[in-house]
């Protein structure tokens, strides 16, 4: 299976399902995308197509980008990608993806960039637990103690406070509840990383058999 | 969000009774008893409706056999059959916690007469 497609989150709200269930969704603005090039295993390696997402006025894009647009015959595109797939055969140049490339039931991996959460400490950054409040207790959301004293030095990869979020985040396996191919709406169960209006790559499950 | 909108818009009922916190309702709901699906009726106060759009909710109090039994329904859910509004309490509360604490006499809510 080969399917790959650009999204925009736009947020989160309920449906009702047949059974009268209340289920969590992410409404998505799917496509709908343009097929800009194609990577063939012998001109470049590996096998892959780049698309395209959201109309972008003239003026926004520099020479050499409008020129690679013109090569394909396409209007110039704000979000360009290349999607890895296992073979490229069906996708030519100039095609358009629709959200109707998926299907209700269908599970789709979901990558974008997560939120930015500023410098955070190892409690939020990484899970740990806090000490006591009260009670004398001098300790409270620190990041406990940092190794031996016999290393001298941190080791590596310590869990200590830092940058958090802004990274590239894989939602896996969620399901498509519903397509709405005439507004290219895509319903995905649960949440999917990033911020509204944020940009999103939308694939086929690797882990659905 | 329009198109949040346009989403929930499928899912939202055209018509529910007016009700208000303080409301005695009664509640239509389809239960579904291994294969077969009948209607239990809910009777009791509204004492909280909260959320909005396609996800507001409302709780339903009521005390049986001097248990309280608190309830709460999605109002757009399609297991809803219907409310009926059996009558209107004066409250100046959205939200009726302090129900939970009172018994018998101390309970009662005064009706709206007009």
């Amino acid at each position: 299976m080969n399917k790959a497609i650009l999204a925009k989150k736009l947020g989160m709200t309920q449906i009702f399902d047949a059974e009268g269930r209340a289920i969590p969704v992410t409404v998505l603005e799917a496509g709908p995308c343009t097929v800009i090039d194609k990577r063939t295993p012998d001109r470049d390696g590996y096998t892959a197509i780049q698309i395209g997402f959201k109309a972008v006025k003239e003026n926004r894009l520099n020479k050499p980008q409008l020129g690679h647009f013109a090569k394909a015959g396409v209007a110039p595109l704000k979000f360009v990608r290349e999607m890895r797939l296992v073979d490229t055969e069906g996708y030519e140049v100039g095609q358009e993806i629709r959200a109707d490339i998926f299907k209700p039931g269908d599970y789709v991996d979901v990558t974008g960039i997560s939120k930015g959460k500023g410098f955070a400490g190892s409690i939020k950054r990484h899970g740990h637990s806090r000490g006591p409040m009260t009670h004398g207790s001098r300790y409270q959301r620190g990041p406990g103690s940092l190794g031996a004293v016999d290393a001298a030095r941190v080791f590596k990869g310590h869990k200590l406070p830092g940058r958090m979020g802004g990274d590239k985040v894989t939602s896996q396996k969620l399901k498509v509840v519903k397509v709405d191919a005439g507004k290219n709406l895509l319903l995905v169960r649960g949440a999917v990383p990033g911020p509204r209006n944020g940009l999103l790559v939308i694939k086929n499950s690797v882990k659905a058999s | 969000m329009d198109l949040i909108k346009h989403v929930e818009k499928e899912y939202l009922k055209e018509e529910i009774p007016v009700f208000s916190p303080g409301d005695t309702v009664r509640v239509h709901f389809k239960v579904v008893e291994g294969t077969r699906e009948r209607t239990q009726v809910f009777e009791g106060v509204v004492i909280q409706r909260k959320g909005h759009g396609v996800a507001e909710n409302f709780t339903v109090r009521r005390v049986s056999y001097g248990v309280g039994v608190e309830r709460s329904f999605p109002i757009h859910s399609p297991k809803i059959e219907k409310i009926e509004v059996m009558r209107k309490g004066l409250v100046r509360r959205s939200k009726l916690y302090y129900l939970r604490k009172l018994r018998g006499k101390a309970a009662r809510i005064k009706e709206i007469r007009r």
